[in-house]
């Protein structure tokens, strides 16, 4: 990998992004709004529940800002290629020395970035609004988002080779896929909540640990060593299987002639 | 004949199957530094499926393609560095500036001294006017010659173009002509060309290749392929063999 081609292609993108209003109060838009939106619930929950659940806040919105850092470094990936597709620029990079590794690894790069600038945004406005203190999970937050940001790379890959292999007509999956794991992943519950089968669902996602993970340090302080290494054998797992199927997609788009197509249709 | 050691790109035998459809079929030919090579043929009939294919994105089915004496399966990063593509059907991202896109692609490219390279480039399709322009906001015409920009940043030795006129009106078609030919001329550039536009072809191409049903059937400079079929255009050529097997036979012949 040449990492001089990919900072040039993560230049590239923050060059679209300097260029894009929308795009720019796009980082911030939608968080905002789930922050607002979750926030004011669970103010509400809160008050009827008359202090039965004195964490429900913690619970929620750290909740809510970490599947923004999943959530957000996933569509770091695909809507980064989708937009190739889309301004029919594809070709152009392919047809450059550049490698599918660097490719991708920069659409990664951008997203992290992207995820930065939003998780921190989101931080302080859940202290400014809520009192609720994102950094209240201290070292924890470390793992809890390195989890995070290796399986949204994950699921950005799958979606991707999935786009690669169906064209235009999946590009629906670009936000759908995190939504497909939402439910059983224990984002805003705990697993127990779950009826059986779907507990043996939500245990083979890596994200499931780092939401019971959260809860746990934040009503004991304690954090679950054993939670850290069953996400990050799963997010391995996860990883290794995404990028197989993006190089086997790659090769069934060389072998199908479907990279011309995807830009030229 | 072809000197060896001028031959940019020789292709041998290549042949392309999508799901039993013959796309390309036992395609040989070669190009030497300088030389400019037409590429013709109705739609469908395996023009840029042969563009892909020497690009590396599309694997072949059987055959062998080297560029610069090398494997392009083995080698296709080293020698995308120094070839170039454009065609009429790709785009630059429309946000950034022209001056934005094309100083990034000389990055990627590894050009030395970027900016100059640019700017040189710019100057040579005479639109240095238009390099703080949104490339979303420029007409067709305007965004064919940046896209000619793009694939000359990296002083390409081989460039492929897919119909890149196409888009253009007769005064900066006739531009553009003059242009591939002087830098053809001053740079010995190697050109696989294709287009539909028969006048392209007889100003621009020494030797053309007409390709039907993904066979190439006819091979010759345009004055050849002219005294071949005893007719006076290429577009009646191209006409008589976009409709018959007639020609087929007639090649055969030769």
């Amino acid at each position: 990998m040449n990492l001089r081609r990919v900072g040039i292609l993560v230049l590239r993108y923050a060059f679209v992004y300097r260029r894009s209003a929308i795009r720019l109060v796009e980082i911030w838009f939608w968080p905002t709004m789930e922050l607002l939106l979750w926030g004011y619930v669970t103010l509400f929950l809160q008050r009827v529940g008359e202090g039965a659940l004195p964490r429900l806040v913690a619970f929620l919105i750290g909740a809510m800002i970490l599947w923004d850092v999943l959530y957000r470094a996933q569509q770091g990936i695909t809507l980064s290629f989708l937009e190739d597709v889309w301004v029919r620029n594809l070709l152009n990079i392919f047809c450059a020395p550049v490698r599918l590794s660097e490719y991708i690894a920069a659409t990664f790069l951008f997203g992290l970035a992207r995820v930065g600038v939003t998780l921190l945004s989101l931080a302080v406005l859940a202290w400014v609004l809520y009192r609720f203190n994102l950094f209240e999970l201290g070292y924890a937050l470390i793992p809890f988002m390195a989890n995070l940001l290796i399986l949204g790379l994950a699921l950005g890959i799958i979606t991707t080779a999935i786009i690669l292999r169906f064209g235009q007509a999946a590009e629906a999956l670009a936000w759908a896929v995190p939504f497909l794991i939402q439910p059983f992943a224990a984002v805003f519950y705990p697993v127990s909540v779950l009826p059986p089968v779907m507990q043996v669902l939500a245990r083979a996602i890596p994200c499931t640990y780092v939401f019971e993970g959260m809860r746990e340090v934040l009503r004991t302080g304690t954090f679950r060593w054993d939670h850290f290494g069953w996400a990050l054998g799963l997010n391995a797992l996860y990883l290794a299987f995404g990028i197989w199927l993006l190089v086997r997609m790659f090769d069934l788009a060389r072998e199908r002639g479907l990279l011309g197509r995807l830009t030229l249709q | 004949m072809h000197r060896c050691e001028d031959v940019v790109l020789h292709v041998h035998e290549l042949t392309k199957v999508f799901n039993e459809i013959v796309a390309v079929d036992r395609v040989s030919f070669s190009i030497s530094r300088g030389e400019i090579v037409g590429l013709l043929g109705a739609n469908g009939a395996g023009k840029t499926t042969t563009l892909q294919l020497i690009l590396g994105l599309i694997r072949p089915t059987s055959g062998r393609i080297e560029i610069f004496g090398k494997d392009v399966e083995r080698h296709r990063i080293e020698i995308l560095s120094r070839m170039n593509f454009s065609s009429v059907g790709v785009n630059l991202p429309p946000n950034l500036t022209v001056w934005e896109n094309l100083w990034l692609f000389a990055q990627l490219y590894a050009v030395p001294r970027a900016d100059e390279r640019v700017a040189e480039v710019l100057e040579l399709l005479e639109i240095a006017h238009l390099r703080d322009a949104r490339t979303g906001r420029l007409s067709s015409g305007e965004m064919t010659r940046v896209n000619l920009c793009k694939a000359l940043i990296n002083d390409p030795e081989l460039l492929l173009l897919d119909e890149p006129t196409a888009s253009l009106d007769p005064n900066i078609a006739d531009k553009v002509r003059r242009l591939l030919r002087r830098i053809q001329r001053e740079r010995q550039i190697a050109m696989l060309y294709t287009s539909h536009n028969m006048r392209d072809i007889e100003e621009v191409c020494d030797r053309i290749l007409f390709l039907h049903h993904g066979r190439i059937i006819a091979e010759g400079s345009p004055q050849e392929i002219l005294d071949h079929f005893r007719t006076r255009t290429l577009e009646e050529v191209f006409i008589r063999i976009a409709r018959s097997g007639e020609i087929l036979v007639g090649h055969e012949e030769r």
